[in-house]
């Protein structure tokens, strides 16, 4: 059958019980005029615009991506896809690819070729290592280039260059997943599998609108609402998103107090005995300190700082306490927000004194933002060193100079890695005087963004950018190197449940555009980084040998792929790590029977103060859990940094719709997707909206201290004092280019604040205080928000999203159900 | 008994800690983890200061409830000269000053905290020694931070 998958994005219903198999759909979108029969050949791959690793084929004809089809075999979308994947793959043969170098002259950039752009960035790099050393140079990479270029691109910068400037954009997207885990469980790596929502009989989303993120994950919870028996979902979230429409129980707290509401939660939890005590004394140390903290935080206490009812905290804490198969999920809505790795590790501390680890439908996911996010923890490519080793560990520090053949000295693990916010900084002082920013557009995602634009036009820092497009950032810089993309290059990536998937070469990348990998390589051998034997730094010369070399990494460690390969990823579904030899079908669920990957000597990071964020030494990590126990970390609420005044009434938070991907870069150039949300908007809710005789569809500005934004208002199912902007827009396809035109923008974070988590180092994306009043009425004429989504209308008279006869995608469902 | 005299001397170490605390945060703006964290550590000394001042009633010492404020005047000037300068490099040596500064500060306080536990204890004063049971572990991870800060900071600052 035929779907319209812009004006239905979950596509139509496959019903299922607890424990049942989710039945398969195959979705396939091919280019119009192409018939399936018409294809080429089919190549496998997975999906790139979100975390959730789907599998999917990439149909190409005569040379030429013509479309996308789910794998029906995959374990993570049993054939399914999302709108971002079936249409979004068109950004590939857009016009407008880079497809040559550029090089600044005269203030302008121009085409150069390889050599030329290579020489600039190799001579430059070493005239500061000469002048200064390492700790000039810095590198600013993403969550979507593949395993074997983060892990060739972390052994040059932290091996071969030595510096400890190097971090990805997952500090703005999973950094605090990445810190809750450590905190709780010693160690990277997620308890959860999403065949959890299998078994589950009460989902928890906490700050994550799983409908719009993961749109295919959310399907498997339609289908299970859908079925018989479906589980109870809790929804924490101060907007009406999907997920809430769907939810038993849905709590829209204050911007800034969920953990105040954690607090709560687990105070009525242990208040009512919905302790696994066994558990607890067995798998966990801190108990006491948890329990003393918590008492001070009963409903009352919450229901006023939070603005939830007192009843609706208990009836949440109730559903949480009598659960028998407890999944919790995690996003934005805490990563982003006020004290974010103390929140995620509160709803980690839930699972845990519920004894919900290990087992089917009991699990945590600390989600993710982009599809190769986890690839740039595990390899290093975030700062951390790779195979989650601990850099505070002598032994760990040995082992990985043992496997890249350095003497320990040369790998840089006197203090923790520098996040990217305060690269920022550092450059900002001028002591960081080079950045290499690789598929990432700092220059709309980054808050603040005049402090951002400021710092990366300085003349005094060599800004190189690797890009596809000639993003805001890239038109910032002094040397652009064209890339390429999915479906141009092989590599592998990992996804938020731990499966590892092969993303094969389709088609030749555009004019000279190169993959990432080769240009890492290319930079490695220019500058003549070698090993303590004067043998090439880099040993390798292709991803599968990269591939090969990461195995090497992995042996022994958490993250384990040494019985991986790329034959094994051929073909069938995407594996799951740990995969070696006692594990050779990979692993499903980790921490069964409590058994965690936290002694002192194996784990990952020794945690953080919840407050201040300073690291524990190991002797303070030995004594509070020398047996390598989950630990549960208790913390009290501090009041957000930024707070509402007469001047700026509103509690400001940004966030993204399901038809875009970060600052739309290849979404805006699918037509679906950019046709269902075409242009920033502002949302408010229906009482502040008629408090200031504002209607749907009014121009508004919304100010801070920082900047003004201009939007066009949505007046949506949002708690009233909130104002929610999303974030993909900024400049790139707007007549000046990568700033704003006048006096205001329509870029987020021109209004967002400087501020982070003390202890994942995550930018705050979700408490400011802002202005917002009306620079003109709409004269009827609705915003252009999608109706489909957290943005739908509250007013009549809004079209709704519709995609046409272009947005047509065949649903194959299977012959039998799920009922076997 | 001369715990009335630890208690003062507490009192006043702490409200001095603070103040270290705001004074710096107002000089690096520009450094805006060491402004807001500061900040929001600096309450744990005021707290600790009202908690000794309700505490001194029973040892017959006479103290300010109320924490020292820093006037508000001159710390809105200070925000704004760390704002100016925030793009040399100068201040990187000034807040590794500042935060060896905001360290020893602590230290002391700590240690004062302990000498306090002890003689509480001592004494069989169980309200006493559960205030210091209650506030000591809050003044070591005041400790902890300035510490790591200082280690996070210094090599940049000292090797560019």
């Amino acid at each position: 059958m035929q779907t319209d998958r812009i004006a239905e994005p979950w596509g139509t219903r496959t019903p299922y019980g607890p424990g049942e198999a989710w039945p398969t759909r195959v979705d396939t979108h091919l280019a119009d005029g192409v018939a399936p029969e018409d294809v080429d050949r089919w190549v496998q791959s997975a999906t790139i615009l979100h975390s959730n690793g789907d599998g999917l084929d990439i149909a190409v004809k005569d040379g030429e991506i013509v479309g996308v089809r789910g794998r029906e075999v995959d374990r993570v979308n049993h054939g399914r896809l999302g709108p971002k994947d079936l249409f979004g793959w068109q950004a590939n043969k857009s016009p407008d690819r880079l497809t040559k170098p550029l090089i600044r002259r005269n203030g302008k950039l121009v085409e150069t070729d390889w050599d030329t752009a290579m020489d600039a960035v190799v001579n430059r790099t070493k005239e500061l290592l000469d002048e200064q050393g390492p700790s000039a140079i810095s590198f600013y990479t993403t969550g979507q280039l593949f395993l074997e270029e983060y892990y060739t691109m972390g052994l040059i910068a932290h091996g071969g260059i030595g510096t400890n400037h190097v971090d990805g954009n997952t500090r703005l997207c999973t950094a605090t997943a990445a810190a809750a885990l450590k905190e709780s469980f010693g160690c990277d790596g997620q308890p959860g599998s999403y065949t959890d929502i299998d078994h589950a009989d009460v989902i928890a989303l906490y700050g994550h609108n799983m409908a719009e993120t993961q749109t295919v994950l959310w399907t498997r919870v339609l289908d299970r609402l859908a079925g018989p028996n479906p589980p109870k979902v809790i929804c924490v979230d101060p907007r009406m998103t999907p997920v809430a429409r769907e939810a038993t129980i849905h709590l829209a707290p204050r911007p800034g107090t969920n953990v105040m509401l954690m607090n709560a939660l687990l105070h009525e939890i242990i208040a009512n005995g919905w302790v696994d005590s066994d558990y607890v004394q067995a798998h966990a140390v801190g108990f006491a300190e948890l329990e003393k903290r918590v008492a001070d935080y009963p409903p009352e206490v919450a229901a006023e700082v939070c603005d939830v009812p007192a009843e609706q905290i208990r009836e949440a804490a109730r559903v949480l306490g009598q659960a028998e198969r407890l999944l919790s999920t995690v996003l934005q809505g805490f990563y982003q927000s006020h004290q974010a790795s103390a929140a995620a590790v509160q709803v980690n501390n839930v699972n845990i004194i519920r004894g919900m680890l290990g087992k089917p439908g009991c699990g945590v996911l600390q989600m993710n933002g982009q599809p190769t996010a986890e690839n740039t923890r595990e390899c290093g490519a975030d700062g951390d060193l790779p195979a989650f080793r601990n850099w505070s560990n002598d032994e760990h520090v040995k082992d990985l100079a043992k496997v890249w053949n350095l003497d320990p000295m040369q790998i840089p693990h006197w203090s923790p890695p520098t996040h990217a916010m305060q690269m920022f900084r550092y450059a900002e002082e001028g002591s960081i005087r080079f950045m290499w920013v690789q598929a990432t557009n700092p220059a709309v995602s980054l808050p603040e963004l005049g402090r951002i634009r400021e710092i990366l036009a300085q003349e005094r820092l060599f800004l190189v950018v690797q890009d596809i497009f000639l993003s805001e950032t890239a038109q910032l810089a002094d040397v652009v190197l064209p890339a390429a993309t999915w479906g141009e290059k092989t590599g592998t990536f990992t996804n938020v449940d731990r499966t590892v998937h092969l993303s094969e070469k389709a088609v030749e990348p555009p004019g000279e555009a190169r993959p990432d990998l080769d240009i890492f390589i290319d930079f490695s051998r220019r500058m003549g980084l070698q090993d303590k034997d004067g043998q090439p730094l880099v040993k390798w010369d292709d991803p599968e040998g990269a591939f090969e070399g990461w195995k090497d990494c992995t042996r022994g460690r958490p993250c384990d792929y040494t019985g991986l390969s790329y034959e094994k990823l051929r073909g069938g579904s995407g594996i799951q790590w740990p995969c070696n030899a006692e594990n050779p079908d990979g692993t499903e669920r980790i921490y069964v029977d409590g058994q965690f990957w936290a002694a002192p000597d194996y784990c990952e990071s020794y945690g953080r103060d919840l407050v201040t964020g300073a690291p524990l030494s190991p002797v303070e990590y030995k004594a509070l859990n020398p047996t390598g126990k989950a630990v549960l970390k208790a913390v009290e609420y501090l009041p957000p940094h930024e707070i509402v005044s007469q001047e700026f009434p509103f509690q400001l938070i940004t966030g993204r719709t399901l038809y875009h991907f970060h600052t739309r870069t290849k979404t805006a150039r699918a037509p679906q997707l950019q046709k269902a949300a075409p242009e920033v908007w502002v949302e408010l809710s229906a009482s502040d909206a008629a408090d200031r005789g504002f209607t749907e569809g009014d121009l508004l500005e919304i100010s801070t201290p920082r900047g003004r934004v201009e939007a066009r208002l949505r007046i949506s199912g949002i708690r009233p004092g909130v104002a929610f902007l999303p974030f993909h827009y900024g400049y790139w396809d707007s007549p000046s280019g990568h700033e704003p035109g006048g006096k205001r923008g329509r870029a987020a974070n021109e209004l967002t604040l400087t501020d982070w988590d003390p202890v994942s180092k995550q930018p705050i994306f979700k408490t400011a205080a802002a202005a917002v009043r009306r620079l003109s009425k709409g004269k009827g004429s609705p915003s252009l928000a999608p109706t489909t989504t957290g943005s739908r209308p509250v007013t009549a008279d809004v079209p709704p999203t519709t995609g046409g006869p272009a947005a047509a995608v065949t649903e194959q469902m299977a012959a039998t159900g799920g009922v076997k | 008994m001369k715990l009335g005299l630890a208690i003062g001397e507490l009192h006043r170490s702490e409200n001095h800690l603070a103040g270290a605390l705001l004074a710096m945060s107002d000089r690096h703006k520009a450094d805006h983890e060491i402004f807001y964290v500061a900040r929001d550590i600096a309450r744990w000394s005021q707290d600790h200061v009202q908690a000794l001042a309700a505490i001194g009633r029973d040892y017959d010492v006479e103290l300010d409830a109320q924490p020292e404020g820093d006037p508000s005047l001159l710390a809105s000037l200070r925000q704004k000269a760390s704002d100016a300068v925030g793009r040399r490099p100068e201040p990187g040596l000034l807040l590794l000053a500042d935060l060896r500064h905001v360290y020893r500060e602590a230290s002391g306080v700590s240690l004062d905290w302990e000498l306090l536990a002890q003689a509480a204890q001592g004494a069989k004063q169980e309200e006493l020694l559960a205030l210091a049971q209650r506030c000591h572990p809050e003044t070591l991870r005041q400790v902890g931070w300035a510490n790591a800060m200082l280690k996070v900071e210094a090599t940049q600052v000292l090797v560019s």
